[in-house]
């Protein structure tokens, strides 16, 4: 449904996209994960016929986004960053302009259908500039889904949306992907790995992974990161712990007396490390699972990302 | 064609709900009739004025002059500041469609008060014998409408430009006065000059369909002066999507 080959951008001297290829198959929800300023908002406009591409091709539901940029549109539900409303109309007469310049079919009854598939019926006639952020943020969902896309584009659907709303967001975007490919972009990992089939991780315009949550969290294991601290010296405790099986590394975290442990994979070293401590007559005053962050993840991959290029040079 | 419709409706009803619109309506009509009653009280009696819809035409010209930039500022520079014109831009419109719905909504909702001043010519009718003479009034009226296609269409072209309305309506109303005024620095007789007068916006409504000559060229210069600022105006919405 959706196919990206060798997708690049640059805005005068600035590259946002360094040529990215990837694909979504019918029914798939595909995640867009990485940090701001890494070409997601970029790559969706390209998909969705917003701007064309400065090289490479891409096509959606089969039609190219550039030669055949109307029947791509036609096919697709888009939800930008910024939720293009208009303040001075209410969700139903904004519903109904867009459905009209759709030419959505039996558009009254379609857009009291989309209304209560967000949630809205009971505010459909409130004034949008009215409306919550999180009311928003589903009027304008209700317009992406509106024309019954076969691609749904969301680009960040759950931000600025509080807990309640997130999980009923996330709900609502597993139930559309049953049938539709949904492309989403985000920053949450968490949400990557509740709600898509498949996660793309891109940082400074290229794609740097490229697998299913669970397959990524399982090779990113590996950061299992403790930090420790204890009466002792941050020196002394770091020797202390320095040679238990399973401890990878340790290092002197920046506040004082504290340690960072790093373990081998799948391991939980916290155990070992307590009674280790409390054997050394040490007083453990803290013991934290850091776990894997998204940062970190980052910072993994691009580092890789680094020497592979280094080495290539 | 049906997209633009679509737009060109929802922008008439759209100033309905706004102040500004309200604002520019009301401030014309007082203009006009402050003016139309100087002119029955002082005008008319000593001679200085001859009874006919020009007394109402010529002062109607001026204020839309102001009122035009007014109207379009935010058609398209206030998409663009709020973001929505991204929605318009991924939604099956051609860029052409868009920026032919904006104009045609402000047409529509401008020749409400093109329409509405017809009750000053009706009043001048009612108490002067015989009447006055209803051919020039209509052709400075078709003369008034191909002449507020064109203001509107220059204003259209200076909103696509900034996301800024008020930037628009100030760049919207010199490209107007400057097109406005080139009929009086062209009033040389070199070929030059006579050509750079050919271009002004009023030439063609004050020397000829104002005084009830109703020739096919001016007509067409008007639509050409339209088409050519919408088509830019198309151009700069299509640029957009290349920054």
């Amino acid at each position: 449904m959706i196919e990206a080959n060798q997708l690049s951008k640059t805005y005068g001297n600035f590259t946002a996209l360094a040529g990215i290829s990837f694909a979504a198959k019918q029914g798939e929800i595909l995640g867009f994960l990485g940090p701001n300023g890494a070409g997601k908002t970029t790559t969706m406009r390209i998909l969705t016929g917003y701007m064309p591409p400065t090289s490479g091709t891409a096509k959606v539901a089969g039609y190219d986004v550039v030669e055949e940029s109307l029947e791509v549109r036609r096919r697709v539900g888009y939800l930008p960053e910024t939720v293009p409303l208009y303040p001075e109309m209410s969700g139903r007469e904004y519903l109904s302009f867009m459905g009209s310049l759709r030419r959505v079919d039996d558009l009254d009854v379609r857009v009291e259908e989309v209304l209560e598939q967000v949630g809205l019926e009971q505010r459909g006639d409130s004034l949008i500039g009215n409306l919550s952020k999180g009311l928003r943020q589903r009027v304008g969902l209700a317009q992406a889904l509106l024309h019954r896309p076969e691609v749904l584009i969301l680009d960040e659907p759950t931000i600025g949306l509080d807990p309640a709303q997130i999980i009923e967001v996330r709900d609502l975007i597993r139930e559309l992907g049953r049938e539709r490919t949904v492309m989403l972009s985000t920053h949450i990992l968490s949400e990557a790995q509740q709600v898509c089939d498949r996660v793309l991780i891109i940082n400074k315009g290229k794609l740097v992974a490229e697998d299913t949550p669970a397959n990524l969290s399982a090779q990113l294991a590996g950061a299992d990161r403790i930090l420790v601290r204890s009466s002792a010296q941050a020196a002394d405790l770091a020797a202390l712990l320095k040679g238990i099986p399973g401890v990878e590394s340790v290092e002197i975290a920046r506040q004082e007396g504290t340690v960072e442990v790093t373990s081998a994979p799948g391991r939980d070293l916290r155990p070992t490390l307590a009674r280790r401590i409390v054997e050394a007559d040490l007083d453990l005053l803290e013991l934290t699972s850091a776990g894997i962050s998204l940062e970190s993840i980052f910072l993994q991959l691009t580092r890789e990302e680094d020497q592979v290029g280094s080495q290539e040079n | 064609m049906r997209n633009s419709w679509v737009i060109a409706v929802r922008e008439f009803r759209r100033y309905f709900i706004s102040p500004l619109a309200y604002a520019a309506a009301a401030l014309s009509f007082l203009v006009l009739g402050l003016i139309f009653s100087l002119n029955v009280n002082f005008g008319l009696p000593t001679g200085q004025m001859n009874p006919d819809g020009r007394m109402v035409l010529g002062p109607l010209a001026t204020v839309l002059l102001i009122v035009s930039p007014v109207l379009t500022m935010r058609l398209l520079a206030e998409e663009q500041r709020m973001g929505t014109l991204e929605l318009l831009l991924t939604s099956p419109v051609r860029d052409w469609e868009l920026v032919v719905g904006k104009w045609l909504g402000s047409f529509l909702f401008l020749l409400l008060i093109v329409a509405g001043s017809w009750v000053f010519p009706i009043l001048i009718n009612q108490f002067t014998e015989p009447g006055i003479d209803q051919g020039v009034l209509v052709s400075a009226y078709i003369g008034m409408v191909a002449l507020v296609g064109s203001l509107l269409a220059i204003g259209v072209f200076a909103s696509s430009l900034f996301s800024s309305p008020a930037a628009a309506a100030v760049f919207g109303f010199a490209v107007s006065l400057v097109l406005w005024i080139l009929g009086n620095v062209g009033a040389g007789l070199s070929p030059l000059s006579q050509a750079v007068a050919y271009l002004g916006l009023l030439e063609h409504f004050y020397n000829n369909l104002y005084q009830g000559i109703l020739d096919l060229s001016d007509l067409i210069y008007y639509a050409s002066v339209t088409a050519l600022a919408l088509f830019l105006a198309s151009q700069v919405v299509e640029s957009r999507r290349w920054r």
